[in-house]
């Protein structure tokens, strides 16, 4: 452990049980569909039932006759253009492919709102969907690659393509590096459609105060602020006359909390009918209309030199981003370019990763979005490499694996920018969690069962290693507040998606106060609280969240000091303050509680623009049965180094979820479409998360060798990490343990039926 | 139309429309709202609730189905003050994160335990493996509830 500069702490780095628990186990937390209003209506969304099409009819005569159904809104009830959802990274050419609110003439995927009915209740609204008619002239769907790339169908008639941005990852003099290659693998991989999944469906409830002019959207999530600014601007409206309060929230994992084109809808509702207006998803509608992810697929190489040594790296990567560009619905593609070089060292890049527009629902972020699918892609060629170079799959990743030597150390340059176009490690040695990896997993030992056929199945095992980018910027504010009991309210712009955030900024604050975390109480996430804030999204909470949360403690003891000198008569610098007690040195003291009727308020920010890489690596042992094609993990391990540990209890549990998450995206999830674009997973009997009896063995190490230079804390992301490696660490475990059939698994799910199709292709070969 | 059942313990009469789930029953009409509702089809299990001792889907169940039962809801297992052996448990492993589906597992676990108090780990997983959660791994669950068992024995032993 590197020595540490930080103050004598109780709390941080500790096995900290969360204050959020309380409320949620006794059934007292308080989510969206908990709330109601007197007088609400109840939203419903007619969505189309057609991938590709132009609407001739819409008729809600008969839906507006029912009693209890009091409005059906379309595109007809929208002067002018209709808006579209604007885009939280814009780059200068995805302009033509925003979403509209509404669809008008035409539809572009199934699922895509085309009426909002608001009734009395859900139940009216909805029997009301099913009397509104709907007249869509079919169009061709475009569903594959292929077809959507050729350009023969355009999705967007005023464009000239379905390709709305190539993203460019470049570095050092890639011709050359391929040019002097000993060793060349090139293939080409795909992993499949799927969504994040959190247990809460969406929902959001609009309110309309006609005489003061004011919005108030309950059931923010993830990005309030931008959220609020975005509402404001397309209703018209000044940033204040419109609030985001969030509540609690079952689960986001970057997919909960974007700007969706419900939300527009249901404050237009509120403002034309002045009155709240309730929306709760239902789990298909939510299968088809939050955002989907991770539908990428590459034809990539790399090239070594005879030692085993990467020289470059080049190809494409291509995302089916569905039939909008929405407000981060890029960010999987870019991060896919930028992150495919993860932990290893390569000085030459050139990937254009190419986003193109299907007939699907539009693409989003799942966590550790673009950073799986590239990890998954790069550990299979690593792999595969180490066997045609007759060098050892270990060895030839502690050849290339980044040392704490080359830190910082530049990824590839990826253009267009989006304003992220540089970014470098900040911190570490990527062989220190690799090599605990190495041990944790008894490698060594288990080494002979590679492969082997023992008591009717196919053992295999394998380790690779990933970076997870962490504390997006620019800024995270926080207002810390003395009350008159003592209490200190501490007031966050990050928000809480469930992964413990007021215990997180309670033990910083409660550190650096030196004061128990009983003194503290945390409010976050709505725009009540803050003039500005950002939110919880690339793993920034913490991080940017907790910094801020440093500099506000250290204000409001700067105040205090100031307040008890003027008190005892003292100059600031004559006092010592230790656990909420300033002392001068004659013996008289103040209490903090004391000055607290001085109104003692401080804000606190913190601003960054240089994200941090947590990074780490993963170990599975799987046996495959060959009969049925199922997989067992036996063992996983994954150990990462988040730079500094703030609470080990919450950190185990976001890597621990992850994997298991990761899991469910190697095995069993897969949003299916047919080839008329027609989504056929429609229930949580479909869309197959784990289950409790699925993975029951998954070890995690927790690190923090280096801290993070980016921040005082010394803190890195962690809520994502846990994802990332397991596509490419499960599939090479598999491949290994059929590597006697000489099976290589190229295309995620690695469900039953595709395991026991590799095989029985393998054998009918052999 | 009324239905007249027991909620934690207090008789009630609700008016209810005959296709109203118990589930919506409980969170609007009786404003229980720490059952909750994650799919409205059966899998998930966030809305179970205890109807005479068996662990139930209330969003499979019709509100009117519930006449003259005893149902439990997260509310009901709940102390006035403080947390049950079976929350602390939770809070110790970090057997929750975003508390979505806490309530469907607390109530599953507690019908679970409540008669088989020495249930195997294997067992717990296998009863658990009915409701879905998307935040832990389970991993944490499992090692709460194995960690309960001796509450729900001593509760036994005390009988």
């Amino acid at each position: 452990m590197k020595s540490s500069t930080h103050p004598q702490n109780t709390y941080i780095g500790g096995h900290v049980e969360r204050v959020e628990d309380y409320r949620f186990l006794r059934g007292e937390g308080q989510y969206l569909d908990d709330i109601s209003r007197p007088g609400q209506w109840h939203a419903a969304f007619l969505r189309s039932s057609l991938a590709h099409g132009t609407i001739r009819k819409i008729d809600a005569s008969a839906a507006l006759a029912m009693p209890g159904v009091h409005a059906v809104m379309t595109a007809a009830d929208i002067e002018g253009n209709i808006p579209t959802i604007p885009f939280r990274r814009p780059n200068p050419t995805i302009g033509p492919y925003a979403q509209p609110i509404i669809a008008r003439e035409k539809v572009r995927y199934f699922g895509e709102p085309i009426a909002m009915v608001l009734a009395d209740t859900a139940e009216l609204a909805e029997d009301a969907l099913q009397h509104v008619v709907v007249e869509i002239d079919a169009l061709p769907a475009v569903i594959e690659r292929v077809h959507a790339m050729s350009d023969a169908v355009l999705i967007f008639e005023d464009t000239k393509t379905n390709i709305p941005t190539v993203f460019n990852a470049e570095k050092g003099d890639i011709e050359a590096a391929f040019a002097g290659a000993h060793y060349v693998i090139r293939d080409q991989f795909a992993t499949q459609r799927q969504t994040a999944l959190p247990m809460e469906t969406r929902g959001l409830l609009a309110e309309w105060d006609a005489q003061l002019g004011q919005l108030t959207v309950s059931g923010a999530a993830k990005l309030p602020f931008f959220n609020r600014t975005t509402m404001a601007n397309m209703m018209n409206l000044p940033e204040e006359a419109v609030d985001y309060i969030e509540l609690d929230v079952g689960g986001g994992f970057g997919a909960r909390g974007e700007f969706y084109p419900e939300d527009y809808l249901l404050a237009l509702g509120a403002r034309k009918f002045n009155r709240p207006i309730k929306w709760i998803e239902d789990r298909r509608e939510h299968l088809m209309a939050i955002g989907h992810s991770r539908e990428a697929s590459c034809d990539v190489e790399l090239a070594f030199s005879k030692e085993g040594v990467i020289l470059g790296m080049r190809g494409d990567l291509y995302i089916n981003i569905g039939a909008y560009v929405r407000p981060n619905g890029m960010t999987p593609v870019r991060n896919a370019a930028q992150f495919m070089s993860g932990p290893y060292r390569i000085p030459a890049i050139d990937l254009d990763a190419h986003a193109f527009v299907s007939n699907k629902t539009p693409a989003g972020t799942y966590r550790g979005p673009g950073r799986y699918e590239g990890c998954f892609f790069i550990e299979r060629l690593m792999d595969q490499a180490a066997g045609a170079l007759g060098i050892d799959r270990l060895e030839l990743r502690r050849r290339n694996l980044l040392t704490h030597e080359e830190m910082p150390y530049p990824l590839a340059t990826v253009l267009p920018s989006d304003g992220r176009a540089e970014t470098q490690c900040d911190s570490g040695d990527h062989r220190e969690p690799f090599e605990t990896v190495v041990k944790e997993s008894n490698w060594a030992e288990k080494a002979h069962l590679q492969g082997q056929l023992i008591d009717g199945r196919y053992h295999g095992m394998a380790i690779g290693s990933f970076i997870e980018g962490g504390a997006s910027g620019p800024q995270e504010n926080v207002r810390m507040q003395l009350e008159a009991d003592g209490i200190v309210s501490l007031y966050a712009g990050s928000s809480a998606i469930g992964q413990g955030l007021e215990t997180v900024l309670a033990q910083i604050a409660a550190d650096y106060l030196e004061l128990p975390m009983e003194r503290i109480r945390v409010f976050h996430g709505s725009t009540t609280y803050l003039k500005q804030g950002w939110g919880s999204y690339g793993s920034r909470a913490t991080v940017m969240g907790g910094n801020a949360v440093i500099d506000a403690a250290k204000k409001l003891l700067g105040e205090f000091r100031l307040h008890a000198a003027k008190r005892l008569g003292l100059a600031p610098e004559e006092l010592t303050i230790t656990e909420g007690v300033a002392r001068a040195a004659d013996g008289r003291s103040v209490p903090l509680v004391e000055v607290a009727k001085d109104g003692i308020n401080v804000d606190g920010f913190f601003k960054n623009q240089t994200p941090t890489y947590t990074y780490g690596s993963a170990f599975a042992h799987v046996a495959v049965d060959p009969g049925t094609g199922h997989i067992e993990i036996l063992d996983y391990v994954v150990a990462d180094d988040v730079g500094r540990i703030i609470n080990s209890m919450t950190l185990h549990g976001q890597v621990m979820g992850a994997a298991v998450q990761g899991f469910g995206s190697v095995f069993s999830e897969e949003l299916v479409y047919n080839d008329e674009g027609q989504l056929l997973v429609g229930s949580l009997a479909d869309y197959l998360i784990p289950l409790a009896t699925d993975y029951p063995v998954v070890r995690c190490i927790s690190l923090e060798n280096y801290p993070s230079p980016t921040n005082p804390l010394g803190a890195k992301g962690a809520g994502e990490g846990g994802i990332i490696p397991v596509g490419g660490v499960v599939a090479n475990a598999v491949a290994n343990a059929l590597s006697s059939l000489g099976v290589q698994p190229k295309i995620l799910p690695l469900s039953p039926s595709r395991v026991w199709e590799l095989i029985e292709d393998a054998r009918a070969r052999a | 139309m009324k239905v007249d059942f027991e909620v934690n313990g207090r008789a009630v009469s609700v008016d209810v429309t005959p296709r109203m789930t118990l589930a919506d029953c409980l969170r609007h009409e009786l404003n229980l709202t720490g059952t909750h509702i994650g799919c409205e089809h059966g899998v998930c299990g966030a809305c179970t609730v205890i109807v005479n001792g068996d662990a139930v889907r209330s969003c499979l169940m019709l509100a009117v189905q519930a006449k003259g039962a005893e149902v439990t809801t997260v509310e009901g297992l709940s102390l006035e003050e403080g947390l049950t052996p079976l929350q602390e448990a939770f809070k110790r492993h970090h057997g929750l994160q975003c508390g979505f589906c806490t309530p469907g597992m607390l109530t599953t676990l507690h019908a679970l335990l409540s008669e088989e108090p020495e249930a195997s780990e294997e067992r717990i997983r296998d009863v658990i493996s009915g409701n879905l959660c998307r935040c832990t791994g389970y991993i944490p669950i499992i090692e709460a509830a194995m960690d309960a068992r001796a509450a729900y024995q001593q509760a036994r032993g005390d009988k």
